[in-house]
């Protein structure tokens, strides 16, 4: 009845995994405690859980990519400190068996749970409202996609405590993943908690593609779109291209673990090798699905800093597409060891170099954006350089790796490691943090602290370096990745000066707490009452902050590229419409978060064998689904009363705080 | 060890700039060489020390890549400072061109520059890629000695086809001749590397990879299995002991007369998983063993008798490169 689900699946040997679990108890009756205590059920089922404003939703993909952060942090953490200590023959604190989960855990809930909701939470607030569009195209599917990565977050937490998670690798090649090698559940976990998320992540694809080609203001031709929106669009191009891979590449290993196929395995003409080019043809694409906005969020950021438009907007569109196609062409990079000729290791060693072309021009344009500008000493700014100065050493070392006779001696070494971490460290994590320190005040209303948004920039920043540069060092010396023990002596110091970074970069995502615990506190002396609080240049610095729930209370009629500096150099921005109309909505909904919950129990169950709630929940699945497409009450009219009253409220505000020349842009007039 | 090191980094430096026949100053060149070859040779890195033909070309290849492209990406990290930090808003002195945005000259140079990188590279890629390729042969006087690699969980199964003899977790080879390594897995996939030997190469069951190395001098140099393999990868560690060649007689001799057989039944027990087991010499091996293990998954025949099996025909598996 319950499958192969008994009481031995939960780890009671384990002190560490008790101890997180007691904490993790304690934490969450804490919270639901707290809740309860404070009446907050009703605002947050509501507000939040059945919100289909792409706001929210983009909000709660950020949070559940934080939370995900500290989960996949203490990995690393653990991680370094075993290496640290398991030197010279001494088997350190973590058995082979439980750090292998570790370092598996720590790459699938950093690509995964972490980077993946980072860049979706930041597109599904951000393309909205720099195209002028009042939600996504389809507002319930957004919801729906979320709730099925939150879905994939919960397995992959609750395989600590219930049964055990794969121990294969992020990538879980097989045949270490298929049933004779890897027989527990950890795989089930794995492969049920990526396809539930990865079908979240293509489901906002296509959503995020339609709304991008369907959904501009009127005017916004493809070139007049802000370069942020562009990486949205070639991004979310990417996923509805490569996601599809995982999905099939995922449901052939579970033909193989379920039902005793031979896709993957040694035996009946299975072949691995199958396997690992499929996982690349993904694997390498969605490596540029995570950086692509965030060059986006670099370009905004520094333009807006800068105080000057983005130097060579078609260079960076065209730099941006080609990135896109040529991260097709690149896959085997991942595998020269594997035994192909030198025809096709050099072709796509070449391929792999020619994307550093693309790359090296944004780099340059971000240069010369700088150049002849006015750059603030914002924390967003220190983002950006400190992004751009990693960066143009992890693409290095990535290019070095591209060079098949460099990889022979350097793959699989923790000089691998070290690339990858200053390409996705510096890349996606700085970008994001950016982004969010950037856009943060659109969404809330108020800028986030600075000094605490600069403490954990600086921690990161030394933190990473400290990090990783020793890890460099280690590849250069032979040093293989995923390793619980070593004997060489020379590698211990390097390896203490690594766990030394970690616990830097540590108090950097302490000091990102406290920036949020602060702002939040300080709120009222920070508000952004003009809703243009760094001086912008895009349309989402049009409308207030924070955006209305239809984001503009008329559509913008869009006439060139920085539609809302133009507007303020030419005094049309701020002025108030003399009336307003009545604006179609969607309405909030619940089935979202109830598909999400039978796709839970169905993933669940599926996990444990347990078939007759498989087959329920599947049921219920589908069930919710029709109900929900026959429900024709998904939308509403926000009355033009209502609409004039919100507008009118901001405007009362902005004219009573703000004199109209703060209004004007900052350095305009010193220039003109 | 670090004059050497300089001198690759002014070869590499000197073939970087010749293209464009620019000279640099002597003084230049020789910080450029010096500083960062200091750094990397103080530590005695396995990769810049290496002791074989194949780590020396692969070690020349990293260092000269890397300076060609640091040639881009110092002015690029410099640039980035320097801009940040002399156009800051307080800096009311320098220039400031709020609706500049686009110079065509600058972005045909921006395009070019890495082009031109890239370009080298490409090159340097294609060429480099087909001499070190795994599974050429290595020129020279010398005939090759024949190692066969089973990588089994979690050690490594080294058969010397033309002396009969084989061993786990010790690799015996004479210096300055070439080693031909042709590999396989037993089930899970590893990677048979010696660092400082050079180029690393799958090891998969049911096919088979070729790899060609060579050691230049005597010593013992640490091997591993560089793929991740399951819960006894990190022990799956071997010594390369490169011998002289009167030395490597010695040791085929003193292998003839060791007390183990690797039988059928002895590699099928050896097969079992184990962590870090002794390492262990065999006398008279089954001449077949190699080719049984690549084909065991093939359809077996109506009558399970590996021998049998091992008379038979082997057809080349598609995998496997010709």
């Amino acid at each position: 009845m319950i499958g192969k689900l008994t009481l031995g699946a939960i780890p009671f040997h384990e002190p560490i995994i008790m101890g997180t679990l007691m904490v993790v108890l304690l934490g969450g009756i804490a919270l639901l405690g707290a809740i309860t205590y404070f009446g907050k059920w009703q605002y947050l089922w509501t507000e939040w859980f059945t919100s289909v404003d792409h706001k929210r939703i983009g909000v709660m993909y950020i949070i559940l990519a934080l939370i995900m952060l500290v989960r996949g942090f203490a990995d690393a953490i653990m991680m370094r400190a075993q290496q640290a200590v398991a030197a010279n023959g001494a088997a350190g604190y973590l058995p082979p068996h439980h750090y292998d989960q570790i370092f598996t855990a720590h790459g699938v809930i950093m690509i995964f749970f972490v980077a993946t909701p980072l860049i979706l939470g930041l597109m599904n607030v951000i393309v909205p409202l720099q195209i002028g569009a009042r939600d996504v195209a389809f507002p319930f599917l957004n919801q729906l996609s979320f709730w099925l990565s939150v879905v994939g977050a919960v397995l992959v937490m609750l395989s600590m405590f219930v049964g055990d998670f794969a121990a294969t690798g992020w990538v879980a090649y097989p045949p270490l993943s298929e049933l004779g090698y890897s027989p527990t559940v950890g795989v089930d976990y794995y492969i049920w908690s990526l396809q539930v998320s990865g079908l979240g992540t293509l489901l906002t694809g296509v959503n995020l593609v339609v709304t991008i080609l369907r959904m501009r203001a009127p005017g916004m031709d493809l070139m007049k779109m802000p370069v942020f929106t562009w990486t949205a669009l070639i991004t979310n191009m990417l996923i509805i291209a490569v996601f599809p891979v995982l999905t099939a590449t995922l449901a052939l290993l579970t033909a193989d673990r379920y039902l005793g196929m031979h896709f993957f395995t040694n035996e009946l003409g299975g072949n691995a090798m199958m396997y690992i080019n499929l996982i690349w043809v993904w694997g390498h694409p969605e490596v540029y699905i995570l950086i692509l906005p965030c060059f986006g969020a670099f370009s905004e950021i520094i333009a807006t800093f800068s105080g000057k438009p983005l130097f060579g907007y078609k260079s960076m569109v065209y730099a941006t597409s080609s990135i896109g196609v040529l991260s097709f062409f690149v896959w085997l990079h991942h595998f020269f060891t594997m035994g192909s000729g030198a025809n096709v290791n050099a072709f796509f060693g070449i391929m792999t170099s020619i994307i550093s072309i693309p790359t090296g021009v944004k780099l340059f344009n971000w240069l010369f954006t700088m150049y002849r500008g006015r750059i603030r000493y914002h924390s967003s700014t220190l983002w950006t350089v400190g992004f751009m100065v990693t960066f143009a050493v992890g693409g290095m070392t990535g290019v070095l790796l591209a060079v098949p006779g460099a990889d022979f001696v350097l793959h699989n070494s923790l000089f691998l490691v070290a690339h990858f971490h200053n390409v996705i460290i510096g890349g996606v994590v700085f970008g994001s943090l950016a982004a969010i320190t950037f856009w943060f005040p659109k969404v809330f209303g108020f800028t986030l602290n600075e000094f605490w948004g600069k403490v954990s920039f600086w921690c990161w920043q030394i933190g990473f370096y400290l990090a990783f540069m020793p890890l460099y060092v280690l590849g250069f010396d032979g040093m293989t990745r995923r390793m619980n023990h070593y004997s060489n002596p020379d590698w211990h110091p390097w390896l203490i000066v690594a766990l030394c970074g970690a616990v830097v970069i540590g108090a950097g995502i302490v000091a990102m707490g406290i920036q949020f615990a602060v702002s939040i506190r300080d709120r009222h002396a920070h508000r952004d009452i003009t809703g243009d609080p760094w001086n912008g240049r895009s349309l989402e610095w049009a409308t207030s902050s924070p955006a209305p729930l239809y984001n503009f209370a008329h559509i913008p009629q869009i006439t060139s590229l920085e539609q809302h500096w133009d507007d303020k150099v030419s005094g049309r921005a701020y002025s108030q419409p003399d009336q307003y109309e009545d604006i179609h909505m969607p309405r909030n909904t619940g089935a979202g978060i109830i598909l999400s919950g039978f796709s839970f129990a169905l993933c669940f169950s599926l996990v444990w064998h347990i078939w007759p709630l498989a087959v329920a929940s599947l049921i219920g699945a589908i069930a919710t689904f029709i109900v929900r497409t026959y429900d024709r009450d998904v939308d509403y009219v926000i009355p033009a009363s209502e609409v004039a009253r919100i507008e009118r409220d901001r405007y009362v505000r902005l004219w009573t705080t703000v004199s109209s020349p703060d209004l004007r842009p900052i350095h305009f007039e010193k220039a003109a | 060890m670090l004059n050497l090191l300089v001198r690759y980094l002014r070869i590499a430096l000197e073939s970087a700039m010749g293209a464009t026949s620019a000279r640099l100053p002597r003084w230049l060149v020789r910080l450029l060489c010096t500083v960062p070859a200091g750094l990397l040779a103080g530590c005695h890195l396995a990769l810049f020390d290496p002791k074989g033909d194949i780590g020396v070309q692969e070690r020349h290849l990293i260092l000269l890549s890397l300076v060609l492209m640091l040639m881009v990406v110092v002015p690029v990290i410099a640039l980035t400072l320097f801009f940040f930090w002399r156009y800051r808003a307080s800096n009311t002195k320098a220039t400031y061109a709020p609706t500049w945005a686009h110079s065509t000259k600058i972005e045909i140079v921006v395009w070019a520059i890495p082009c031109v990188i890239v370009a080298f590279l490409a090159v340097l890629i294609w060429r480099s890629t087909h001499v070190l390729d795994p599974y050429r042969p290595l020129a020279s006087d010398v005939p090759p000695v024949r190692v066969e690699v089973v990588a089994l969980n979690w050690k490594w199964l080294f058969i010397y086809p033309d002396y009969g003899v084989a061993s786990v977790n010790q690799l015996v080879i004479p210096a300055n001749t070439p080693v031909d390594f042709v590999l396989t897995a037993d089930s899970l996939m590893n990677s048979f590397f010696i660092p400082r030997l050079g180029s690393q190469i799958y090891a998969m069951a049911g096919m088979q990879t070729q790899l060609h190395l060579i050691a230049d001098a005597p010593g013992v140099y640490a091997g591993m299995s560089s793929a991740y393999s399951g819960e006894g990868f990190s022990d799956m560690r071997f010594n390369a002991i490169a011998t002289t060649g009167i030395g490597f007689r010695q040791w085929i001799q003193r292998a003839r007369g060791a007390p183990a057989k690797l039988t059928r039944d002895a590699y099928r027990a050896l097969s079992q998983p184990s962590t870090n087991p002794p390492a262990m010499v065999y006398a008279d091996v089954d001449r077949n063993l190699f080719q049984s293990v690549v084909n065991q998954y093939m359809p077996k025949p109506k009558a399970e008798d590996m021998s049998a099996m091992a008379s038979m025909a082997h057809p080349t598996p598609k995998q496997v490169k010709e």
